[in-house]
């Protein structure tokens, strides 16, 4: 007992680090039906979670999770992508949805373990302002006790972390919200052409409140913001004419 | 020192010595003569004439561009040479050195002896040195400049004041030709007209004396630390080390410089020195973060230091700093906001090697895998950011190498109707394209066979599509469940008999 004492006089120091916050700062996704379920936005300095609904849908959930990450940090927010090096986002892809790329660091690593320590000491630094983690090929290595320790971490130092997971089965977590990601079918534009990001979202779980499943939202990059997808428009049957 | 004056102009090596060699600037928009060999000057040639003239009177003019950053080096290198006479030897820009030779004189008899130990150098060295002795150092800089070694110094002209032009002009309207002519005259006066003029004057004629600052090479930082007995814990070595980052912060403020690598050598009792090093991106002094480095750096380490027998001796050197000045840390925090991302960028570099932290530049290119590149997290890159309400037209992960897929289409020219990518057959749904995209014919090397069918047809055809590289046409497609497409067509009809497919990115 006197020894856990002194432990906990020695490690005073640790507690002028910002206390975790009761309640998080939130930032809203810009749909209010949305927005209410989360109650009130994304929560900062909180781990999410967000899951590809199948085998293919792994562009969509990268999407959304580095869309979370702008709502989250504001468009002039550091962003810091973690992940292996064969998935790194296409910068220009980035710019095209609306990213300060500059303000984007990439660190690539390879090896779970590798992928947690970075993570780890990334979400422990108050200067990445949010965190991005692609861990769909290391599904299994984030497990409970990773994803706590993770949680405390942001919770101390304020940082989101966004932790991609691949499309197997969901594992228990300690994350403030879990996401179900797959495309839909965006709203054509002129010509019958293919329309901007649209993802077909399932907020699975969320930490002391309801899930909220079904929601079809539409990425603007112009605003920066989520819009509701229009209802379901039948998709082409591929009989036009041949332009030009 | 091998004739480095003419190593340093570029000259070739003399071959009679008379060539007419002149070195030129470019003043003013016009290339004139700024430094002239001695067969010009007896030609009469001056400096300050424009080439074209120069050219005019003697067409068999050598004429060499100055490179200045050439001669300040030699003249470095001769001013440290100089150190051999006495510690206190510093440049005058652009051509000259001055050294202060109180009390250093007697191992060559007496002044003379010395200056004339350093013009045989010089001469040798393949120098040519106009030298001048004098009681202060303006005094001994107008007797080389314009006088001989130990000439009389009021018999020079008013030039050897060095002061600007128009001075030196109105002194000449004034009739005041000579230093005898000034000397005589009331100090009040001429400073009242001429301002610092008195004070020149009083430093020629040795009557008021400035020191001269010498350039010394700045020593290499390091702090070491010696053990009586060898200690055996890695911990303790660790934190000698950290002492030692503490005396090597004390010299690095005092230079107003900052470190950006350090290397940590630890002497083991056997004889193997294992060595830690690290590098930061911006230049820091502050102990604690270098350490934290030094621990990571420690971390990352595939098999851990042992300690064998103990250390004897710890050594931390800092081989590259960089000027940083010394912050005031105020009541109020109020810290650089980007210094601790700075801090989080050399830590990760530290533990996962610096090539893994990288930032999008991007690259003026239209080829889309050479678009945008991975570099170090300092180098700027302005991103431009469509303000359209369009969906985007690049993808948000561009596979590399292309993924060929199996496509069904209507029209050979037309839009893929369906494909299959890893087994998986997606249908069509929407479709927007082509958006060609040509090969960069001008970075390539445009192949031989192209040319020749040019010239086997006999046509005087531009240069055919396609040459040097196959042209793409892109499309972004929609399948029936909402995933989103870049496919091209690798080459055109006309390039290519049945063109391939292939996936070059996945979009959000």
């Amino acid at each position: 007992m006197s020894e856990s004492r002194a432990l906990t006089a020695g490690r005073s120091p640790a507690f002028s680090l910002p206390s975790p916050a009761e309640s998080p700062l939130r930032r809203p996704l810009g749909v209010a039906g949305l927005d209410a379920a989360l109650g009130g936005g994304i929560a900062r300095g909180r781990v999410h979670e967000v899951y590809a609904g199948a085998a293919g849908e792994g562009p969509s959930a990268a999407g959304f999770a580095l869309m979370l990450a702008l709502k989250a940090g504001g468009a002039q927010g550091h962003i810091v992508w973690l992940g292996p090096r064969e998935t790194l986002p296409h910068g220009p892809g980035l710019a095209e949805l609306g990213f300060a790329v500059e303000h984007i660091l990439f660190v690539s690593v390879t090896g779970e373990k590798a992928l947690l320590k970075a993570a780890a000491d990334i979400v422990r630094s108050p200067a990445a302002g949010t965190l991005v983690v692609d861990a769909a090929a290391a599904a299994k290595a984030i497990g409970l006790t990773e994803s706590r320790r993770l949680t405390l971490f942001a919770e101390r130092s304020g940082v989101t972390a966004l932790v991609l997971r691949g499309h197997g089965g969901q594992v228990p977590s300690s994350a403030e919200t879990r996401w179900l990601v797959t495309a839909a079918p965006s709203t054509p534009i002129e010509m019958e052409a293919p329309g901007g990001p649209a993802f077909a979202v399932d907020l699975v779980r969320r930490r002391g409140g309801p899930p909220s499943p079904g929601w079809r939202l539409e990425w603007d990059r112009e605003t920066g913001a989520f819009t509701p997808l229009p209802g379901a428009v039948p998709a082409d049957t591929g009989v036009r004419q041949l332009a030009g | 020192m091998k004739s480095p004056l003419r190593h340093a102009c570029g000259a070739p090596p003399p071959r009679t010595g008379d060539e007419l060699v002149v070195f030129t600037d470019r003043i003013a928009n016009a290339v004139r003569l700024t430094a002239l060999s001695p067969a010009a000057v007896a030609k009469g040639l001056t400096p300050n004439l424009t080439l074209a003239d120069a050219r005019a009177r003697f067409p068999e003019l050598v004429a060499i561009e100055r490179d200045h950053a050439a001669e300040a080096d030699l003249l470095a290198r001769i001013v440290a040479g100089l150190a051999r006479y006495t510690p206190m030897a510093t440049s005058q820009p652009r051509d000259g050195a001055m050294l202060d030779i109180s009390g250093c004189a007697h191992p060559f008899g007496d002044e003379r002896g010395l200056a004339r130990d350093l013009a045989g150098r010089l001469k040798a060295g393949g120098v040519t040195a106009r030298l001048g002795l004098g009681d202060t150092p303006e005094m001994a800089r107008a007797r080389a400049r314009f006088g001989a070694l130990e000439g009389d110094i009021l018999a020079l002209p008013v030039e050897a004041l060095e002061a600007d032009a128009a001075t030196t002009t109105a002194l000449r309207r004034a009739g005041l030709k000579t230093i005898a002519d000034l000397a005589c005259r009331p100090r009040r006066m001429l400073a009242a007209r001429f301002g610092d003029l008195a004070l020149r004057l009083g430093r020629l004629l040795g009557e008021e004396d400035r020191r001269i600052t010498p350039e010394r090479a700045l020593p290499p930082i390091f702090a070491l630390r010696r053990f009586a007995e060898p200690i055996g814990r890695v911990e303790d070595a660790l934190a000698c080390l950290e002492d030692l980052l503490g005396q090597a912060a004390v010299s690095l403020l005092d230079r107003h410089a900052g470190g950006r690598r350090f290397i940590a050598r630890l002497f083991r009792s056997d004889g193997a020195v294992p060595l830690l090093s690290v590098e930061t991106g911006r230049p820091v002094r502050d102990p604690a973060i270098v350490m934290r480095l030094f621990r990571e750096r420690l971390e990352a380490l595939s098999d851990p230091i042992d300690p064998g027998f103990g250390f004897d001796c710890v050594r931390l050197d800092v081989p590259a700093t960089e000027p940083l000045a010394p912050a005031q840390t105020g009541l109020e925090e109020t810290r650089d906001p980007a210094e601790p991302l700075a801090q989080l960028i050399d830590r990760l570099a530290a533990r996962l090697g610096p090539h893994s932290i990288r930032r999008a530049v991007p690259l003026n290119s239209h080829l889309p895998e050479c678009a945008a590149m991975l570099a170090p997290p300092g180098e700027p890159g302005a991103w431009r950011r469509p303000t359209d309400p369009d969906p985007p037209a690049r993808p948000l992960r561009l596979l590399d190498p292309p993924a060929r897929v199996d496509v069904t289409y209507g029209l050979p020219m037309g839009p893929p109707r369906r494909f299959v990518w890893k087994g998986q057959a997606h249908e069509v749904a929407r479709w927007e394209g082509p958006e060609r995209i040509a090969a960069e014919w001008w970075r390539r090397s445009i192949a031989a066979d192209i040319w020749r069918r040019r010239d086997a047809e006999d046509h005087n055809l531009p240069l055919p599509p396609g040459a040097g590289g196959l042209t793409r046409d892109y499309y972004r497609v929609e399948d029936a469940d909402g995933h989103r497409f870049w496919l091209f067509r690798h080459g055109l009809q006309a390039e290519k008999g049945r063109p391939g497919w292939y996936l070059h990115g996945l979009f959000a």
